[in-house]
């Protein structure tokens, strides 16, 4: 029964023709994908906007006291950088988001690790945190303007209050969403709670933490959008509003599309830092 | 005196049980496979001598070396931590780099020290828990399917590997498995766990002069005894282990 299976075995040994491999094809796109990404495609929205707009202001099918011309609104930027007034008021705006983004930031973090990583500090704060989180930050400004007054100290503290909220939420959660795996791995390597904390629960929380922060430099901007509204002497926010009382809608449309700009500017510096950090990641968007 | 000690061990999840009156005993170096059906009990038996069984009831006596160390199904590394991080975590001391270094060229990952672990493949991220493993310089090695996720080739090397660790280093080794002949490979001893009981357990004389003969006979057997028809074994029975064969 032996013999001639390992006689068919050297037959198909020596007969075996030479491998040819396959031309050589462009690498395959899966059939149901949905094709080839171009490198700017994100552009074609915005571009197409861009497009109406313009035609829409040189048929004059849109009114330039509604909305202005690009090149109006490109022109009013120019004379606005000349005098100087954009760059004073963004840097006014930007120091009072950063200040309150850093505090809104700090004090995030050090709660949430308060009480992500003892059961204790979880019953004091997680608690008082969800109901804070039930009241729109926007709802406290009265209560603020009242204790801080209305300078700047008020406009820093609500940006700070906005931006500690997805801060403590992702970076709790991250902290209690510790794969069970690796805390039965921490237990057979007799790890030490600080040890287990240092190399298992920070870096495993890490990407919630940078979730977090994308969340909190987008919040950092609406809240200063709306303190800037309530009673600014400077900022951007001022700008508008002051543009709003001599109905300049080109300002207004400066101004707007500055906001849109740091936002944008702000999200890419946290998605940038987020790679640099987390690089051991390997992730679908990689 | 030997390495690991357990009588009498009982463990139950809600009302099932599923360890009902365990005893066993590992000697010093002694490499003992442990196999069953799914749900015959030889994971929790892992857990509750490894002490991450924490969601169990159940009493007992357990007797196990301070230094034991664990290897699981999945390699369980980290993956924020590159490889030779991952060998050395939770170990202090100034020669740290120097022993992770020794124990990953040990496993044959010499060089790949800086790698991530989603860099290297199934198998070698085994290798890595192993050598994990190996800078505890345990006494009791605790392997939990290790190599159920290996393809047919790469489980082939990797038992020749352990086998090759623990000669050098000679620790208890409890190797969990439903794979017969990787029990017979590389044991001194197969226990055969049934329904959270010890149905059988035969020693391996790996230096016998019919040993290949003895190995078909005794895969037939262990087989018989899970439930299974050998495929392998034309003829109808080889009289062989049987339960009463057990200590």
């Amino acid at each position: 029964m032996n013999a001639p299976l390992t006689g068919a075995f050297e037959i198909a040994a020596t007969a075996r023709p030479a491998w040819t491999p396959p031309p050589a094809s462009p690498p395959a796109r899966p059939r149901l994908g949905l094709g080839r990404p171009a490198p700017l495609g994100w552009l074609l929205g915005p571009g197409l906007l861009l497009f109406y707009w313009s035609v829409g202001s040189a048929s004059g099918f849109i009114d330039a006291r509604i909305l202005p011309s690009p090149w109006a609104t490109v022109a009013t930027a120019a004379d606005l950088i000349r005098e100087g007034r954009l760059q004073t008021n963004l840097a006014v705006s930007a120091l009072r988001a950063g200040e309150g983004f850093v505090l809104g930031v700090s004090a995030g973090l050090v709660v949430a690790l308060i009480s992500g990583l003892s059961l204790t500090g979880g019953y004091v704060f997680d608690g008082l945190v969800q109901m804070k989180r039930a009241i729109p930050t926007l709802a406290l400004i009265p209560l603020v303007i009242l204790w801080f007054g209305i300078g700047e100290v008020m406009k820093v503290t609500v940006i700070a209050l906005t931006v500690f909220i997805p801060v403590y939420l992702q970076t709790h959660n991250a902290l209690r969403a510790i794969d069970l795996r690796y805390v039965e791995l921490a237990e057979t390597l007799g790890l030490s709670r600080w040890a287990f904390i240092r190399s298992v629960v920070l870096p495993g929380a890490l990407p919630g933490v940078f979730l977090g922060l994308r969340f909190a430099v987008m919040s950092a901007w609406l809240a200063l959008v709306v303190v800037e509204q309530l009673n600014a002497a400077s900022g951007v926010g001022y700008m508008i509003n002051l543009a709003r009382t001599y109905a300049q809608t080109d300002v207004i449309v400066v101004g707007l599309v500055v906001y849109a700009l740091l936002g944008l500017v702000s999200d890419s510096a946290v998605r940038v830092a987020e790679t640099r950090v987390l690089s051991w990641r390997r992730s679908l968007a990689s | 005196m030997s390495a690991v000690r357990v009588r009498g061990l009982t463990r139950r999840f809600t009302l099932r049980g599923v360890l009902n009156g365990v005893d066993l005993d590992i000697a010093p170096g002694e490499f003992v496979a442990l196999v069953g059906a799914s749900g015959s009990g030889k994971s929790t038996l892992l857990r509750a001598l490894a002490g991450i069984d924490h969601e169990a009831q159940g009493e007992g006596e357990i007797a196990v070396p301070a230094r034991l160390s664990v290897v699981f199904q999945d390699a369980r590394l980290l993956p924020w931590k590159r490889v030779l991080a991952n060998a050395t975590l939770g170990l202090t001391g100034a020669d740290v780099r120097t022993r992770g270094l020794a124990a990953l060229a040990e496993v044959g990952l010499a060089g790949r020290e800086d790698a991530w672990p989603h860099e290297l493949s199934g198998g070698e991220q085994q290798r890595v828990a192993l050598a994990r493993s190996l800078t505890r310089e345990p006494e009791l090695l605790l392997a939990d399917e290790p190599f159920g996720a290996l393809d047919a080739l790469t489980r082939l090397r990797m038992h020749a590997l352990l086998k090759r660790l623990s000669e050098t280093h000679r620790p208890a080794v409890l190797l969990v498995t439903h794979d017969v002949d990787e029990a017979i490979e590389l044991a001194d001893r197969v226990v055969l766990l049934e329904a959270g009981r010890i149905a059988a357990d035969i020693p391996i004389d790996h230096a016998a002069p019919d040993r290949a003969a003895r190995f078909l006979a005794l895969r037939a057997s262990l087989l018989a005894l899970l439930g299974v028809e050998d495929p392998l074994s034309d003829e109808p029975k080889i009289p062989g282990p049987t339960r009463s064969m057990g200590r």
